[in-house]
């Protein structure tokens, strides 16, 4: 129909009205397919995640069993998904917010040779899949005597370790494999946005007699706020995301005391080994309330620092 | 010219320039030791684990054989290759396709709802899918695409960070190029295709690579939709190695490697697409 309508030409004078129909018609086709799949694949679902919170779903069964399945939330296991997501998330915005920005101005400087070298090497890990990182981080953290990470132990005088047994260094581990594949693209985040710093604002400071550090606190910390906020809030929604990780650190299985259970990992528990599908949604249900809650108080604090200036 | 580049090089070059070489063979190193051990027999693996050490007597080709001789569960491995580069096209095409005609739609066009849409893309760009896993398994279950590429697809084809890209892109399209097009009797959708497409050019390079990465590394949605091991795409597959009881690694570690050297190749011809697309959420920063 659509077609048709504009095939006509458009000078024709009969046919105006319809093509200017066509042209107020036009952008809603184009945004079709959004709502389509917005509709389909994302409203019907959340609201249907509420829903089944509230209900014991077994197959051929459904019971409304009000607020049991958040009730049941109040459990150790729950507990710790809640407190390994938090702290990895936590722990990554510590590394991967710092370090690439400081790395980011250091590869911007002047001063460095073969800046773009380094920063595509630096970029090559977020090349693999996340499956192939965990093969390769399972192995370097293997707790035979040989193993890459214990024999850097070694060399220090330290004794082999057993990495994936112990909450601390199953951590450590998880954030050595976070920081290798998202350090590349955290600087390059930081680059970009460095380089679209006029460089008058330093040449301008010079002038004044300011030095590297009042230059660095006063004109690239304020303008790179954008996009570390930008990048607080990808790395929030990746840390309370995180599954595929400890999934292949501890080769699809139980980790021991749910050393490596996430509040995703806690889903796909509940939901795909034992079909409990209220219960998991539930645990869906209460993600969403915590990243709707990090994010608001992730909003209020830039915005905070948005009004001091 | 020369004595320049010799003043520039100053003893903090050189202070950089070895904190960035450390740091370059560390980000490498777990890369090269996976290679090592791709070269080596399993048993080496499990009686020192992973290592550097360059053994010539036991390095060799065996474990690539065995991966394409396919002997028992490795045998999939080339049908899990072709399903990963089928998902990959068809969902690379079909979202560019889509989402650059949304975001074109959100971007050149005023129209009732245009904030509404847009603020809907913003609110599925910050919400985890995972949230929504359950539900939207259940859904696919009932539209009977469970085990199929379609299920795997279909539900991420028309993602938000394309759209938000390709809007981003349109608001600097030219307008007048619209009103030539309508002149000459161009349909709204022959514009598109015919005018703003090719203008688009750059934003597709970068949301091709995009899509391609996040399609080709994908692995929690594909793990729940995919059943048989036939049907598995690539991580799935080599996942399924490392399960306690299908432990293959000779193929695994082979596998692996095979899974990232033709990205690795295409990045030394494209790494500007690449390097473009991977970021491509931070172009508002």
């Amino acid at each position: 129909m659509q077609q048709q309508i504009n095939r006509e030409p458009a000078l024709a004078s009969k046919p105006r009205n319809r093509l200017a129909n066509s042209q107020h018609l036009a952008p809603y086709l184009f945004v079709l397919p959004f709502i389509i799949s917005f509709l389909l694949f994302f409203a019907y679902p959340l609201i249907n995640a509420i829903i089944m919170s509230f209900q014991s779903v077994l197959p051929g069964e459904v019971t409304f069993v009000g607020l049991d399945n958040y009730r049941e939330l109040w459990n150790t296991d729950f507990a710790d998904a809640l407190y390994n997501s938090s702290r990895y998330t936590l722990f990554t915005l510590l590394l991967l917010i710092p370090i690439p920005l400081l790395l980011a101005v250091m590869l911007n400087s002047k001063k460095m040779p073969f800046s773009n070298f380094f920063r595509s090497t630096l970029f090559i890990p977020a090349l693999t899949s996340v499956v192939v990182a965990g093969v390769v981080f399972r192995m370097i953290f293997g707790e035979l005597d040989g193993a890459l990470m214990n024999s850097f132990l070694h060399l220090f005088g330290i004794s082999s370790q057993r990495w994936l047994y112990s909450s601390e260094l199953s951590m450590f581990a998880l954030l050595v494999l976070a920081s290798w594949r998202w350090i590349g693209i955290n600087i390059l985040y930081f680059l970009s946005a460095l380089q679209n710093i006029p460089s008058d604002l330093y040449e301008a400071a010079d002038i004044d007699g300011a030095g590297t550090t009042t230059k660095f606190m006063r004109i690239t910390v304020p303008l790179l706020k954008p996009i570390t906020v930008y990048v607080l809030t990808i790395s929030i929604y990746g840390g309370y995301a995180m599954f595929t990780e400890s999934y292949m650190l501890w080769a699809g299985k139980p980790s021991p005391q749910n050393i490596g259970l996430t509040i995703v990992g806690y889903i796909y528990q509940q939901g795909f080994q034992y079909f409990n599908l209220g219960f998991g949604s539930a645990i869906g249900v209460t993600l969403l309330g915590i990243t709707l809650a990090v994010s608001m108080l992730q909003l209020i604090l830039t915005g905070m620092f948005n009004k001091e200036e | 010219m020369e004595t320049v580049q010799r003043k520039k090089f100053t003893a903090s070059s050189w202070l950089l320039l070895v904190l960035f070489a450390i740091l370059a063979v560390l980000m490498l190193f777990p890369l090269y030791a996976l290679f090592l051990a791709s070269l080596k027999p399993a048993s080496e693996l499990f009686r020192y684990g992973l290592n550097v050490r360059l053994d010539f007597d036991v390095m060799s080709l065996d474990n690539y054989r065995s991966i394409f001789t396919g002997k028992g569960e490795a045998g999939h491995y080339f049908e899990w290759y072709s399903n990963s580069v089928i998902i990959t096209v068809l969902f690379t095409l079909l979202s560019l396709l889509l989402s650059s005609m949304v975001g074109y739609g959100l971007g050149m066009y005023r129209f009732k709802g245009r904030n509404l849409i847009f603020t809907l893309v913003l609110i599925v760009m910050m919400i985890p899918v995972e949230i929504i896993l359950l539900p939207l398994y259940k859904l696919t279950v009932s539209l009977k695409l469970i085990n199929t590429v379609w299920g795997v697809i279909l539900p991420f084809m028309v993602a938000p960070l394309p759209i938000f890209f390709f809007r981003q892109f349109a608001l600097g399209l030219p307008k007048d190029f619209m009103d030539a097009g309508r002149i000459d009797g161009c349909t709204e959708f022959g514009i598109f295709f015919r005018i703003m497409v090719p203008l688009m050019a750059p934003a597709y390079g970068a949301i091709t690579i995009l899509q391609a990465m996040n399609s080709w590394n994908n692995f929690l949605w594909p793990l729940i939709v995919l059943r048989t091991t036939d049907k598995f795409t690539l991580p799935i597959g080599l996942a399924s190695f490392v399960t306690p009881l299908g432990s293959n690694y000779e193929a695994l570690i082979a596998g692996a490697v095979l899974a990232i050297l033709p990205i690795l190749i295409l990045f030394l011809f494209f790494q500007r697409y690449f390097i473009e697309g991977l970021t491509v959420g931070g172009v508002k920063g």
